[in-house]
């Protein structure tokens, strides 16, 4: 398990990187944390000419408030936002998430950029991106955009990145008084990637819920939003009886695919029991 | 025998205490030397192209353009290597009418299994070899795979040399099962699924080579736990003499039976070393591992139990068929997992009829062979299911029903309905000690009432009995050139310190350790003051090395009586520079004393100062010996059965079908122990190991034959946030067989953690409808065994 040879750049600015990408032809590859990206190089998935490291550029670093935004710079390593009192206060609901992606070395390394670039439909911070309604800011050599994390995420693997394009920073709204969140997932083992996983964002006033985002991870080829359910639960109460109904629409909602080791049905299964349980916590303020 | 007491309190007495590794802290420091850190000039490195189906014909193997690579030195495929390696068939004698095919480095014609080694590339990196097997095209003509065991058993043979695709079938019968099952007032059956899993060794298998031709000598410095055996396989199959090969085997990351087979990644870098004169280094990547390193278990077994009315066991009868890949393993073939899975059932119970099937198949996947507890688990997961079985049906606890039917702590030796010979064993204790330290009624108690709010929680155990201090009996008789004995040798130097090299080998367990305790207890000198080599055919005695439970129980006795013929040699020499009796004289913490007065003499560095350097003084005709050989094998018993039992407890969540593990407790007795700290160690891996196999662990293959698993992403080993606390007691009941009186631990945790961690999942389900007889006991399973999905 050795990667092809390849060449490798540390980039001054974020400009350099635009443009190093493209003198490369496109036979380059954008460098974060590398904790999925080196594995595939030595697993020889991946094998792109140029390494472009961005890991160490100050444009793309830290946690602040921008424009009633929390703004989450692209490199900021998952162990950033687990630590942060920002993200706590003004971001829970990732703030919940960030114990359950992978494990500290991971965490130390793992960019929250490299994981929403990824996309993989079995990670935490892209799914909550889209509980979140975050908006995702992309920089190319022809200038810089913003993508809501609703268009962002298209396939597996595939998201509305172009070729040379990249993530400099995230921009999540922040809680309110009426905020209430819960994550939660089953996965084997502590640290693996999730059988299913699920992060709500609600507002809710009294009991009722004013406002819910659900997302999933491990359900498909994306992270999913479930509109279905969010529809059934606005405007009520978040009684046993709702929460059942939730459960149900969830049923149909979803249609997750199988793996080796669980077939589709045991993830619906295991998808409407965690909503229950998730519901049920908010409905507890715990 | 048995005139061993270790006395604890004396200062130089090692027997009994728990003291750390010295090798500890070295390896802690990233000291260790592992084959993979090995640097030789001129060394080459060596990477394989692997068959992508697990059965068909090789059509043509272009390597044009991975030889014209630059940094490629060579390309070797089958017939380069078969031309001068005589190939090697997993048979033993003992086994009437096994059959397997030869085997050779790199297939001739046809491949066996997915993820086979069809093309050894050998380079100047490891990555250049990389790149040149990118460029091998290997055209395979694919051919039905045969994945499953149970479809093996009829289908047309895999191979028309073998006929059908049975490598070994046998049979028990003691007599008298029809008509116990008959007669019975009870019987339950049940019928078991035990996956396949692997090693998962942290350090993976590791080989460099290094043929010299000036003086036709091959050096093999080789990740293995047996590196005599591989000198014998090196010598015979390369036809160098014996005496001309050297195994070095130095810091080994783990083996647990998985690096003690001939794999032929080795076998074909030996070859190429030879081919080429130069060193060559193969490190498996884990990808690799995970299609070439032997697999486990994968049986298939039914099991029934008759009972009399009041809960006594009276027959059992059982069917195994275990699947072993395309071919039987080498030397130690993979019919003794099967062969001892049926001779351990029933095991530590008291009943005479006794009949059992065995059928090993082949089938398209990588080998299974000797893996941590050879059989144990699924003999002791089927026995003790049963029992449970038995004891629902017959609403009595699993304690009152183990009670009534357990061997008499009073009633050896006995011969088992299979024909092991127990010399003394301690069911009895055992189980009174695993109740009282599990605190069972209140966890009876704890349970019923959690069952109330709804909490599921499950409460079981199961009883083992481990196979340990092998004779010849094993494999010796069955032709193979594996030993049972173990050889040490011990040096005296002129400081007065001890050297020894003995054939016993170490992996992490901790052999080193314990070896060193023995000598310097039985020598009357500091630990410290004796340094201990393992590892090196060259520099050690032949021996059998590490298999089975050996190292305390045949390596320790080996050291014991080492150390006790050198001592007597200084004692001879002490007596006569101090013109008293040798008899009369002792050696304690490092001095020459006065036997009855204690008192100090000489030290044992003047001794050695006097007998090395001023021999001229000692009377004429001395020839002091301050060197001794020794060897010891096993004589008497031809195993020495240990015994123990196991308790866990579960919450198992109903509606998700996860389990978590909240306790575990282990009482096992493997006579005397040498050092209580590295025992419970051995045991918390082992049961570790067991409960892997029990949730986690499983080798997933498709219906093509396909490894649908093989990372460490996809492939569950346990780690510590899923592992509970584990509580562990002895009982000693030291053999008599030797002066030290110990017998193995190294099996004992893996053998019935499986069986525990099931009766305790069966337990927290009682009263749902479902019963699993299936490992690993995944959610997925358990909630279709709930029928929720
Ligand atoms: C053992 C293990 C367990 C793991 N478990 C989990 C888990 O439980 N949950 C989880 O979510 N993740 C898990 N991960 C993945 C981890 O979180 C990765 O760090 C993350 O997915 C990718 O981040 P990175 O910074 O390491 O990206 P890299 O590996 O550096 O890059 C990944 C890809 O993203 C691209 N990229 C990176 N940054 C940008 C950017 N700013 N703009 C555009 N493209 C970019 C790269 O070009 C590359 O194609 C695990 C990883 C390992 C090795």
């Amino acid at each position: 398990m050795k990667a092809r040879a390849f060449d490798y750049m540390r980039p001054k600015c974020v400009q350099e990187a635009l443009e190093a990408f493209v003198s490369a032809d496109g036979d380059a590859s954008y460098i974060a944390g590398g904790q999925s990206l080196v594995p595939a190089l030595a697993l020889r998935l991946q094998a792109p000419g140029l390494l472009i490291d961005i890991a160490r550029l100050d444009e793309l670093r830290g946690l602040s408030i921008a424009d009633g935004h929390l703004r989450i710079g692209a490199t900021t390593r998952h162990c950033e936002i687990l630590g942060s009192d920002l993200v706590r206060e003004h971001a829970p609901l990732l703030a919940k998430a960030a114990p359950f992606v992978a494990h500290p070395a991971i965490r130390n390394k793992g960019t929250f950029g490299g994981s929403l670039a990824l996309a993989d439909p079995a990670s935490e911070f892209p799914a909550m991106t889209l509980a979140l309604d975050a908006i995702i800011e992309i920089a190319s050599v022809e200038g810089s955009r913003r993508v809501g994390a609703g268009d962002f995420f298209i396939d597996l693997y595939e998201t509305a990145l172009q070729p040379g394009e990249l993530i400099t920073a995230v921009y999540v709204s922040l809680a309110t008084a009426k905020t209430r969140t819960a994550f939660d997932e089953l996965a084997r083992r502590r640290g693996d990637y999730a059988i299913v996983g699920a992060g709500i964002d609600a507002e809710m006033q009294g009991d009722f819920v004013e406002r819910m985002r659900i997302a999933f991870l491990s359900v498909g080829s994306t992270p999913v939003r479930v509109g279905a359910v969010e529809a059934a639960l606005t405007g009520r109460q978040l009684t046993p009886q709702a929460i059942r109904q939730a459960q149900d629409v969830l049923g149909t909602e979803l249609d997750p695919v199988g793996d080796e080791h669980t077939p589709p049905e045991m993830r619906r299964h295991l998808a409407r029991v965690l909503l229950g349980r998730l519901l049920g916590r908010l409905e507890a303020n715990v | 025998m048995n005139a061993f007491a270790g006395s604890i309190d004396r200062p130089s007495s090692y027997i009994g205490r728990s003291v750390s590794r010295p090798n500890a802290k070295r390896l802690l420091e990233g000291r260790g030397r592992y084959v993979t850190d090995l640097v030789l000039p001129r060394m080459l490195h060596a990477a394989f192209v692997r068959s992508p189906y697990a059965h068909g014909k090789i059509v043509s193997i272009d390597i044009e353009e991975a030889k014209a690579l630059s940094g490629v030195c060579a390309v070797f495929t089958g017939e380069d290597l078969a031309s001068i390696c005589a190939p090697w068939t997993g048979t033993l004698g003992h086994f009437s009418n096994m059959k397997s095919l030869p085997q050779v480095p790199l297939p001739l014609g046809k491949v066996m299994w997915s993820g086979q080694p069809v093309v050894l590339i050998v380079a100047d990196s490891r990555a250049i070899a990389e790149d040149a097997a990118e460029l091998v095209i290997v055209d395979i003509e694919e051919l039905p795979a045969l994945a499953d065991p149970v479809q093996a058993m009829s289908a047309a043979a895999m191979s028309q040399e073998l006929g059908d695709n049975i490598c070994f079938a046998t049979k028990l019968d003691s007599g008298g099962v029809e008509e116990a099952l008959d007669a019975a007032d009870t019987t339950v059956e049940q019928s078991f699924v035990f996956g396949r899993h692997t090693a998962v060794t942290l350090e993976p298998r590791a080989i460099v080579a290094d043929y010299d031709p000036s003086e036709n000598r091959l050096t093999a410095h080789h990740a293995t736990q047996t590196p005599y055996q591989f000198q014998d396989i090196y010598s015979r199959h390369y036809d160098i003499p014996e005496a001309n090969v050297r195994v070095i085997a130095p810091d080994i990351g783990g083996s647990f039976g998985m690096k003690l087979h001939v794999y032929h990644e080795e076998m074909a870098v030996v070859g190429a070393s030879i081919l080429l004169g130069r060193p060559i280094k193969y490190v498996a990547d884990r990808m690799e591992s995970f299609v070439s390193d032997i697999h486990a278990r994968d049986h298939r077994v039914t099991g029934r139990l008759a009972l009399d009315r009041d809960g006594r066991i009276t027959a059992m009868d059982v069917d195994d068929v275990t699947a072993i890949g395309a071919f039987s393993s080498y030397p130690r073939t993979s019919a003794v997992e099967g062969n001892q899975v049926i001779r351990l059932m029933g095991a530590p119970y008291d009943f005479s009829s006794y009949r059992a099937n065995l059928s090993v198949v082949f089938q398209n996947k990588v080998q299974t062979s000797q893996y941590r507890a050879v059989g144990h688990p699924i003999a002791c997961a089927v026995t003790e299911c049963l029992v449970d079985a038995a004891a629902r049906e017959l609403s009595l606890d699993p304690f009152e029903i183990r009670e009534r039917n357990l061997i008499p702590d009073s009633s050896y030796p006995r011969t088992s309905p299979t024909g092991y010979q127990f010399e003394k064993l301690s069911h009895q204790v055992c189980l009174a000690r695993l109740k009282s330290i599990m605190n069972y009624d209140a966890l009876r108690a704890e349970q019923a009432g959690l069952r109330q709010k709804g909490i599921l929680r499950g409460i079981g155990i199961a009883l083992f009995v481990e196979i340990t201090n092998p004779s010849p009996a094993f494999y010796g008789v069955g032709g193979a050139r594996i030993s049972a004995q173990d050889g040490a040798i011990l040096k005296l130097t002129p400081s007065g310190e001890v050297h020894c090299s003995i054939s016993v080998t170490e992996q992490g367990q901790g052999t080193e350790t314990i070896i060193g305790q023995i000598v310097a207890d039985q020598l009357g000198i500091d630990r410290e003051k004796v340094r201990v080599m393992t590892g090196d055919t060259d520099t050690t005695p032949h021996g059998g090395a590490t298999w089975a439970c050996r190292g305390a129980g045949i390596g320790g006795e080996t050291a014991l009586q080492a150390a006790r013929k050198l001592k007597a040699n200084l004692l001879a020499v002490a007596g006569l520079i101090l013109q008293a009796q040798p008899g009369e004289l002792d050696i304690r913490a490092d001095w020459i004393v006065e036997t009855v007065t204690g008192q100090q003499r000489i030290s044992l560095a003047e001794v050695a100062r006097i007998a090395f350097f001023r021999s001229d003084t000692l009377p004429p005709e001395t020839q002091a010996q301050l060197s001794v050989v020794h060897h010891y094998a096993p004589q008497g018993y031809p195993f020495a059965f240990t015994n123990g039992a196991q308790g866990c407890l579960v919450e198992v969540d109903a509606e998700t079908g996860f389990v978590k593990i909240l306790k575990h407790w282990v009482v096992e007795d493997c006579g005397r122990i040498i050092n209580p700290l590295l025992v419970d160690e051995q045991v918390r891996g082992g049961v570790v190991q067991g409960l892997g196999a029990a949730f986690f662990e499983e080798c997933l293959y498709n219906e093509e034959g396909q490894l649908t698993n093989g990372s460490l992403a996809d492939y569950l080993v346990p780690m510590a946030c899923e592992m509970p606390d584990i509580e562990i007691s002895h009982v000693e009941t030291p053999t008599r067989d030797t002066e030290l009186g110990a017998k193995g631990c190294g099996e004992a945790g893996t053998a019935a953690a499986s069986a525990a961690a099931m009766n305790a999942v069966n337990d927290a389900l009682a009263g749902h409808g479902a019963v699993l007889t299936q490992i690993p006991m995944t959610p997925t399973r358990i909630l279709k065994a709930l029928g929720t999905i």
